[in-house]
């Protein structure tokens, strides 16, 4: 019998690790000398009260429900992608030239050509990490992190030497053709009011990061693949046995990692800055890490997270415009939400377990 | 190339591939135990920070060194108790521990001392180069004196010690009953057990060595190298360091030559940017600066002899019952 009630593992070990976490951030803004309620209110006010702070909000979590999908794809298989931001980096390269290179007559075409690119160079990124874990044992954290130092500096590499416009000095690719430009929240729904969203990033591929939510869902829990993926992770040995190809299951999980990675590009790339810049990811890659550790791997866990570290991030970027509290809180946020919902949960998780053991001894 | 430039590149070799070597064997410590360790960048990174804030604060360069191990201790026993006590992903703890080092020394930085995440420059109170005996009267001497002069001596008193701890590591690995239990608690943890000595005891004691050495790394790097803290200093030596640990497949000897291999690089790319070969040919600077990485997979890959670690690395150890 269980220790205790799935609903429980699944609802509250993650809330009281969350809420352990803003407890240490609140202490944190006190001692940096600002009220924690005070620096909340300006949090809300700014993301969440107009719909501009939306759209900042809504952009920002386009970008980690990939990045966190991806992880989380990766984890059923109990493989730990840490390489999201190169995969992402890569992956905008792949949005880049599709862009730049293929005359689109209309975005609706350009923006399956650019996610057709931007998923399989975000692939392409972790094939070797991926082929060296399966057939060689070589551990999937260490060569992904590497390709992260290497995909920044191809980046660099080539925004330097060969995307860079003539006469440019700056690191950054051409602007994209006007006819790949991704309709904005504020083209779509402008007609609700003159002033919804203006000015703010979020754009439609925010829908397709909704698709992909849905298609990982149908994936894992509705198909072969998703099956072998999750019969994998629990067990190889057992996956083994049930003639399930390990050496192929986890080449293939990671794959599509890579490519959910990558995917991020189109809003990041295509979406927001509709040229190539040095460090296009933003380290989204990483909040992918803490967004699927919340979100327990659900794709609707991972939706939910990935709106709240988007209100963090557009909050968090109120805050050092209005407070002496620099933009490194949303850090120190996401390495608290790490450690206590990934590392620690054992301890949110244990005195709850004999906690629930201590109920159910003295109803009966 | 002449001596003198030779000598430069290996000096240059020598100040970069100090703290890689300290973050190496911190490392090395924790993995043999079986406490597998990517947070060495943030465990560094809070040591650089308090090294150099304490420094400029008191003047004193040794209370800084001590803030900075203190400051890397204190993640190293959240490290410890995610890891050890707590049977958590030590992957995830040091990933996190990374984040709030990186979030949390430009936090603390800026409200300290309100300069963007950045402590004021530190100008004198600095590891100063120590002269070794006879360093200024045998520098006639050719070719010797110089490489004794430029090369040997005139170095911070950190990275003489970092050099020795190579030897101290070996002996302490293969030549103590402390070292013994070490590398067994690294590989069967469970024997260890059952010849009744505390896993947990022995872990938590090498993951807080990794702690102290990483604490000399982060000190050299914003009181010896350079003079102050600026954010993200460590610029991710502390994973060329873990790329280093796994080329040298966990050993003390091949460790130090690996990282001097991953400062040579670090020095030649500091000092050519972009290598001419001639004929067109140029090896960009990003090459040189993600050598180390390409390196480390081809050894990973398994083609130049398996990089196997310690069985246990990585895996909580559950008591039996």
């Amino acid at each position: 019998m269980d220790r205790m009630p799935a609903w429980a593992d699944v609802v509250l070990v993650p809330l009281i690790s969350v809420l352990l976490a803003a407890a240490i951030s609140a202490i944190a803004i006190v001692l940096i000398g600002e009220n924690p309620w005070e620096a909340f209110k300006i949090m809300v006010e700014g993301a969440l009260m107009r719909s501009s702070g939306w759209g900042y909000t809504l952009y920002y979590a386009t970008n980690f429900i990939f990045t966190g999908l991806a992880v989380s794809v990766a984890f059923h298989a109990r493989l730990f992608n840490i390489g999201g931001e190169g995969q992402a980096v890569l992956g905008s390269l792949g949005v880049t030239l599709a862009c730049l290179f293929i005359p689109w007559p209309h975005w609706t075409l350009a923006i399956i050509g650019s996610s057709v690119a931007a998923a399989a160079f975000g692939a392409l990124w972790i094939l070797i990490p991926a082929y060296l874990q399966a057939k060689r044992g070589s551990h999937i954290v260490i060569t992904t992190i590497m390709f992260n130092f290497i995909a920044a500096a191809l980046i660099n590499y080539l925004l330097v030497n060969h995307l860079r416009p003539m006469g440019s000095m700056e690191p950054a690719s051409a602007v994209f053709p006007a006819a790949t430009h991704l309709p904005s929240f504020h083209d779509m729904f402008s007609f609700l009011g003159p002033k919804m969203f203006r000015g703010s990033p979020a754009n439609v591929s925010f829908f397709l990061a909704v698709i992909a939510s849905i298609g990982v869902w149908l994936l894992i829990w509705h198909t072969k693949l998703g099956y072998a993926i999750r019969s994998l992770g629990f067990s190889e040995s057992g996956a083994k046995y049930a003639g399930i190809s390990p050496v192929k299951i986890m080449i293939i999980a990671l794959l599509i990692s890579g490519g959910l990675s990558g995917l991020m590009g189109v809003n990041a790339t295509q979406g927001e800055a509709e040229r190539l810049i040095l460090n296009s990811a933003e380290g989204a890659g990483f909040i992918g890490i803490a967004v699927a550790l919340m979100g327990r791997n659900h794709p609707l866990g991972v939706f939910l997270a990935s709106i709240l570290f988007g209100f963090l991030y557009q909050g968090g970027a109120e805050l050092a415009m209005w407070t002496s509290i620099p933009r490194e809180l949303i850090v120190v946020i996401q390495a608290l939400v790490i450690l206590f919902t990934g590392a620690l949960d054992n301890l949110v998780r244990w005195p709850l377990e004999s906690l629930f053991v201590a109920l159910r001894k003295k109803e009966s | 190339m002449d001596l003198s430039t030779i000598i430069e590149l290996l000096g240059s070799t020598v100040r970069l591939g100090t703290p890689l070597l300290l973050m190496c064997l911190a490392g090395l410590y924790s993995e043999r135990a079986g406490v597998v360790d990517i947070g060495l960048e943030g465990k560094a990174l809070v040591a650089a920070f308090f090294s150099a804030a304490i420094a400029y604060v008191t003047g004193s360069v040794i209370l800084g060194l001590l803030a900075a191990i203190a400051a890397s201790l204190v993640f190293s026993l959240i490290h410890g108790l995610a890891s050890i006590t707590f049977r958590g992903n030590q992957l995830i703890s040091g990933v996190a521990l990374n984040f709030l080092a990186s979030g949390m020394t430009v936090l603390i930085a800026q409200t300290w001392f309100g300069q963007g995440g950045q402590t004021p420059a530190l100008g004198d109170v600095r590891y100063k180069p120590i002269t070794l005996p006879f360093a200024d009267t045998l520098e006639p001497v050719p070719v010797l004196g110089p490489v004794y002069h430029d090369l040997i001596s005139g170095h911070s008193i950190l990275v003489y010690v970092a050099f020795l701890l190579v030897p101290v590591t070996w002996w302490v690995l293969y030549r103590t009953r402390f070292g013994l239990r070490l590398r067994a608690v690294g590989e069967n943890p469970g024997a260890v057990d059952t010849a009744g000595v505390s896993v947990a005891r022995l872990r938590f004691t090498s993951v807080l060595i990794a702690g102290l050495l990483c604490g000399l790394a982060g000190s050299y790097l914003s009181t010896g190298l350079q003079a102050g803290f600026v954010k993200e200093m460590v610029a991710g030596r502390g994973y060329i360091a873990l790329a280093a640990l796994i080329f040298a497949k966990w050993r003390p000897w091949y460790a130090l030559s690996a990282t001097m291999l991953f400062g040579l690089l670090q020095a030649v790319a500091l000092r050519y940017q972009n290598i001419n070969l001639g004929d067109g040919i140029i090896i960009p600077v990003q090459f040189m600066n993600v050598l180390p990485y390409i390196l480390t997979i081809i050894i990973l890959a398994g083609f130049v002899g398996a990089a196997i670690p310690p069985r246990a690395s990585g895996e909580p150890y559950t008591k039996e019952r």
